[in-house]
């Protein structure tokens, strides 16, 4: 049963966005730490499990198989929907102070990347769209 | 035509459902047409999107892009935290735990400097341009890490509200420059593994962003760097109202 797939997948996301809710409530802070990060792991310990195969094999994984394919349409409307224009007027201040974090970003990349074993590339991808 | 109007608004995310595969296929078309592959169907598509936004923010004066436009609110649905969050966790499904264990420590270490450089670098902008008061800079530094970070911090130290709007906008500039420069910086950071993007993830630290400049880039990347993307935020709002807070207090 696809909903089986999509109910294991619905239970990681709240418990994990739970998890990160008492975690910030705990820490003081105003703001939920690491919810989805919680859930994604809560999943892969799913799917690592025996005792959850019946939700994530067969037509169950293609229930969460579609969510991760819908991915990038969610992403291109999540584009869509930025503040685009505030972006723009923003001044230089907030164009100045964001070119310099990202540009930072970018060039420390390479640098932390080295820490412990390098990665390997992954194989091209035949298609995106299969991932 | 008002039937047509009363369809459209009583199924909003269904509509969205339909503009956003019609972008995709236009993408997609445009990438295989005129860069003949070079550029990525998703990484146009972002920036299409993008520039509808910018469009319809003009057009409407919102603050939402195409979900101000009323026959397109479902895109504010669709795009939103809930399914934004959905797609990302089922991205995790079928990583091994392993790989994550590869790039911990790197990883971990890159959500703290990501946080302290982009809250520096945003800092000394904010001192640049004539700010002296620790609680302006504090909240327009905390806005270079991201955009909700910016805003938890002014409120909990009691920023001015023209402050507090600048360090949003800091912060959403900084989301759009991650989504449209990762496809393009991608190869030359050598961002085309797993522990690179859990580096890049803590790094970056804007979920939006992060989760754009991927899914342009490669897709396979994505549970990665949004695993550490994700604790970035909370990182931030834990360390900027207190430790740096206090920090540049002290230096001003």
């Amino acid at each position: 049963m696809i909903i089986y797939g999509v109910a294991l997948l619905s239970a990681c996301l709240l418990a994990g966005q739970f998890a990160g809710e008492l975690l910030g409530q705990w820490l003081g802070v105003q703001a939920n730490v690491g919810g989805v990060g919680i859930a994604m792991l809560l999943l892969m310990l799913a799917c690592q499990s025996e005792r959850c195969n019946a939700l994530i094999a067969g037509p169950a994984g293609r229930g969460i198989h579609f969510w991760s394919a819908m991915y990038i349409p969610i992403v291109v409307a999540m584009a869509a929907t930025q503040n685009v224009a505030a972006a723009v007027d923003g001044g230089l201040l907030a164009i100045l102070a964001a070119v310099l974090a990202v540009i930072a970003g970018f060039a420390l990349v390479p640098l932390l990347s080295r820490i412990g074993k390098p990665g390997e590339a992954l194989p091209p991808a035949s298609d995106h769209d299969a991932s | 035509m008002s039937a047509l109007t009363a369809v459209v608004s009583a199924n909003g995310l269904i509509v969205a459902f339909l503009a956003v595969g019609l972008l995709l296929w236009l993408s997609y078309f445009m990438s295989a047409q005129i860069t003949g592959g070079r550029i990525h169907g998703s990484a146009i598509a972002i920036l299409l999107g993008l520039l509808a936004a910018y469009w319809a923010g003009r057009a409407t004066g919102g603050s939402r892009g195409l979900a101000d436009i009323s026959l397109l609110a479902g895109i504010g649905l669709m795009g939103g935290g809930m399914l934004r969050d959905f797609a990302i966790v089922s991205t995790a499904f079928g990583v091994h735990p392993s790989e994550l264990r590869k790039a911990g420590l790197a990883g971990s270490l890159s959500i703290v400097v990501g946080v302290l450089v982009s809250f520096v670098l945003g800092a000394a902008v904010a001192v640049a341009f004539g700010y002296r008061d620790a609680e302006s800079i504090t909240t327009i530094g905390a806005g270079a890490v991201t955009y909700i970070v910016g805003p938890v911090t002014g409120t909990a130290i009691g920023a001015s509200s023209e402050v507090l709007a600048l360090s949003v906008t800091t912060g959403v500039v900084k989301s759009i420059l991650v989504m449209v420069f990762t496809p393009l910086l991608a190869r030359r950071i050598g961002l085309n593994n797993p522990q690179a993007a859990m580096v890049f993830g803590g790094l970056m630290g804007t979920t939006s962003g992060v989760a754009g400049g991927l899914a342009a880039t490669d897709p396979r990347l994505v549970p990665y760097g949004a695993m550490t993307a994700t604790f970035y935020t909370g990182a931030g709002c834990l360390l900027a109202p207190s430790v740096l807070y206090l920090l540049v207090r002290a230096l001003t």
